[in-house]
């Protein structure tokens, strides 16, 4: 085993997608802290640019994994690179962005090594020399440390916004380059990408809102969204929805709000009657002031509101409204 | 079309979550309990499959013997057969357990689909299913949204980041992660309820699967906490109307210039 770290970087359109360069600055956190060397790796098709991107950041070297096969994603693909890839270097520890395609390659990898993934991390301090992660349990509701056993890599998926992306070190130098062409046999690519698609017609901008007011499943009926209609008409806002409201089709797609719907930063953003899962605050987290009504005191969307009401939604919404029609008129 | 659902027992939603004593585990006593949600839809759809294409579907859940009302719910909704991998402990956060619990019970079945949540509501590692398909050597894709069938063949509908989605192809067997809202789950009907009661339920033990099965053990749980809270809220009290009034002095400025 060789005493580093290999952080895995994602890409999109010829970038380094915002998460990964978090995950780099993960490992770059956890190297400072263990004295390690810190190594990229991307993979793709004819990645130079790319490549030199990440080059600029402070890394021992940057392993450009290239196939054509790799061109566009595939978990087989992925599996089959990485998996050669790291099994020769041998690292401790294994960093990558918590996205989808992520989730999707990983715990096989991880799983084919015969080692553990630990998912969607939120954090890690150094306790008597042991690393101790961190991340979240039931939707947020609670945190769990977690340490590795036997022998690594020890793979990591980092959460968004765990590890600012402002924290990444930049190299004095440029960190070279190192291009690796890999074989992947055909036939053990099972999986055939066809074509992408953007479901949700965009008719309304969210992220252009001064004012969103947001409903979850605590409105409990279809028939209860007057409530919250009424209180975005006296705001002059606009309504949206965490994703269970818009999947049952309360509201439409286009109004939902999070990572997989739209990302907003209003003024003023209301989250009513939601739990505050990870998926839903990492699209509205960037709102000037947060407000949230919710019955459960420990319900997680209060990390990251700035007035907080527990209370039942059905007593507080007619007050509320009422409240604001009249400073609105004087 | 023979299909696997892999169902999981997880909290119910608005449960009260009690730390026990050793900080290791949420109190089971303060519980009640559900299907995850996910799962609910990755059953929804393979009953549908069922009844396009014809065959079985059969649900596979892990855990001690309350989810065995989770297997019997599933076959009332109109699953065939169930298969109850009994354990005491509490879930491992190394879902190679599970995992490869899960495949040493029904590797021998030959399964022409597995469908499996994209992730658990309670431990949420999203990874059971993944590494599911590893040990069953299966081509897969994950957080699915859409199924097509054609032939020997699957076309799946991939979720991506920000209201993108991406479809896929693959060889059958496959392995499926299903992501909520895809479709509408049904309820299951008195009639369902009756027929569920004489529906075969395998019972299989760890140590009937072979000991080998019982994964890396490469991660420990070591402690679970109540989240510290970082952010400063200023918590408004008071009854509803009072609640609103200190509010709304808080925030007058944005509420006053907001647009109309
Ligand atoms: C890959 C992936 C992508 C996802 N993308 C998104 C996304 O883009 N956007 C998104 O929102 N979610 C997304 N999710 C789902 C997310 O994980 C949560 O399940 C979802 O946000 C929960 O919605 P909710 O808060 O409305 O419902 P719940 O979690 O059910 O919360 C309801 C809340 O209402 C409160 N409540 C109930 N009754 C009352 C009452 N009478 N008065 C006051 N409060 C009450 C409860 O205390 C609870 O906190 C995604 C999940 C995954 C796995
Ligand atoms: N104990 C279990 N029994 C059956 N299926 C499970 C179990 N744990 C996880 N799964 C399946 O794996 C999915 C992902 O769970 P997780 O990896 O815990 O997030 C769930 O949605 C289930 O379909």
């Amino acid at each position: 085993m060789t005493q580093s770290i290999i952080a895995i970087l994602e890409h999109q359109d010829g970038k380094i997608a915002r998460l990964s360069w978090e995950a780099l600055a993960a490992a770059q956190k956890l190297g400072a802290a263990l004295n390690l060397p810190v190594e990229a790796m991307v993979l793709g098709s004819g990645l130079g640019h790319l490549a030199g991107q990440v080059a600029a950041c402070k890394v021992t070297q940057v392993i450009s994994l290239d196939a054509p096969a790799l061109e566009s994603y595939t978990p087989d693909a992925y599996c089959l690179a990485l998996h050669g890839a790291v099994a020769t270097r041998s690292p401790s520890y294994v960093f990558l962005p918590h996205t989808y395609q992520v989730r999707e390659f990983a715990p096989k990898l991880a799983a084919r090594m015969g080692r553990a993934l630990l998912s969607d991390c939120t954090g890690f301090r150094i306790e008597s020399g042991e690393v101790i992660f961190s991340r979240q349990l039931y939707q947020g509701k609670l945190s769990a440390d977690l340490s590795f056993e036997g022998d690594g890599p020890y793979f990591i998926s980092v959460q968004a916004g765990s590890f600012p992306a402002a924290q990444l070190e930049r190299g004095e130098n440029p960190a070279p380059v190192i291009e690796e062409r890999v074989e992947l046999p055909k036939d053990q690519i099972r999986t055939i990408p066809l074509e992408r698609v953007q479901e949700a017609k965009r008719t309304v901008d969210l992220s252009q809102a001064e004012v969103i007011v947001a409903v979850g499943r605590g409105i409990k009926e279809a028939e209860n969204l007057p409530l919250v209609e009424k209180l975005a008409a006296a705001l002059g806002g606009q309504i949206a929805g965490s994703r269970p409201i818009c999947d049952s089709g309360w509201l439409p797609m286009e109004r939902q709000v999070g990572s997989s719907g739209q990302t907003v930063s209003p003024k003023l953003y209301f989250a009513i009657g939601i739990s505050g899962a990870i998926q839903h605050l990492v699209g509205m987290k960037g709102s000037r002031t947060i407000v949230a009504i919710n019955k459960d005191p420990h319900a997680p969307i209060f990390e990251v509101a700035d007035y907080g009401i527990v209370a039942n939604l059905f007593d507080v919404l007619p007050a509320l409204t009422e409240e604001i029609v009249k400073a609105r008129q004087s | 079309m023979k299909i696997l659902v892999c169902l999981k027992q997880v909290s119910a939603k608005e449960s009260t979550l009690r730390l026990s004593e050793d900080s290791l585990h949420v109190r089971e006593s303060d519980l009640s309990f559900e299907i995850n949600e996910p799962d609910t839809f990755a059953l929804e759809e393979a009953l549908r499959l069922k009844e396009q294409l014809g065959g079985e579907v059969v649900v596979v859940s892990l855990g001690p013997a309350r989810i065995q009302t989770s297997i019997r719910e599933a076959l009332a909704k109109g699953a065939d057969r169930g298969i109850h991998i009994e354990t005491e402990n509490a879930e491992s956060v190394d879902r190679t357990w599970a995992a490869g619990l899960i495949a040493a019970a029904v590797r021998e079945e030959k399964f022409d689909l597995v469908l499996t949540g994209l992730q658990s509501d309670d431990l949420g590692t999203g990874q059971t299913g993944v590494i599911l398909a590893e040990f069953l050597g299966l081509p897969h894709a994950t957080i699915i949204m859409e199924i097509q069938i054609e032939e020997s063949r699957i076309k799946a509908k991939r979720e991506l980041e920000g209201g993108w989605f991406e479809w896929v192809e693959m060889p059958l067997p496959a392995l499926l992660t299903i992501q909520s809202g895809l479709n509408k789950p049904r309820y299951a009907s008195l009639l369902g309820i009756k027929k569920a009661k004489s529906k075969e339920m395998r019972r299989v033990t760890p140590v009937e699967l072979g000991a080998e099965v019982s994964g890396t053990n490469a991660l420990r749980l070591r402690k679970i906490y109540v989240p510290v809270k970082s952010k400063n809220t200023e918590f408004l009290d008071g009854t509803p109307k009072e609640a609103a009034a200190k509010l709304v002095e808080r925030i007058r400025r944005e509420i006053v210039s907001s647009p109309s």
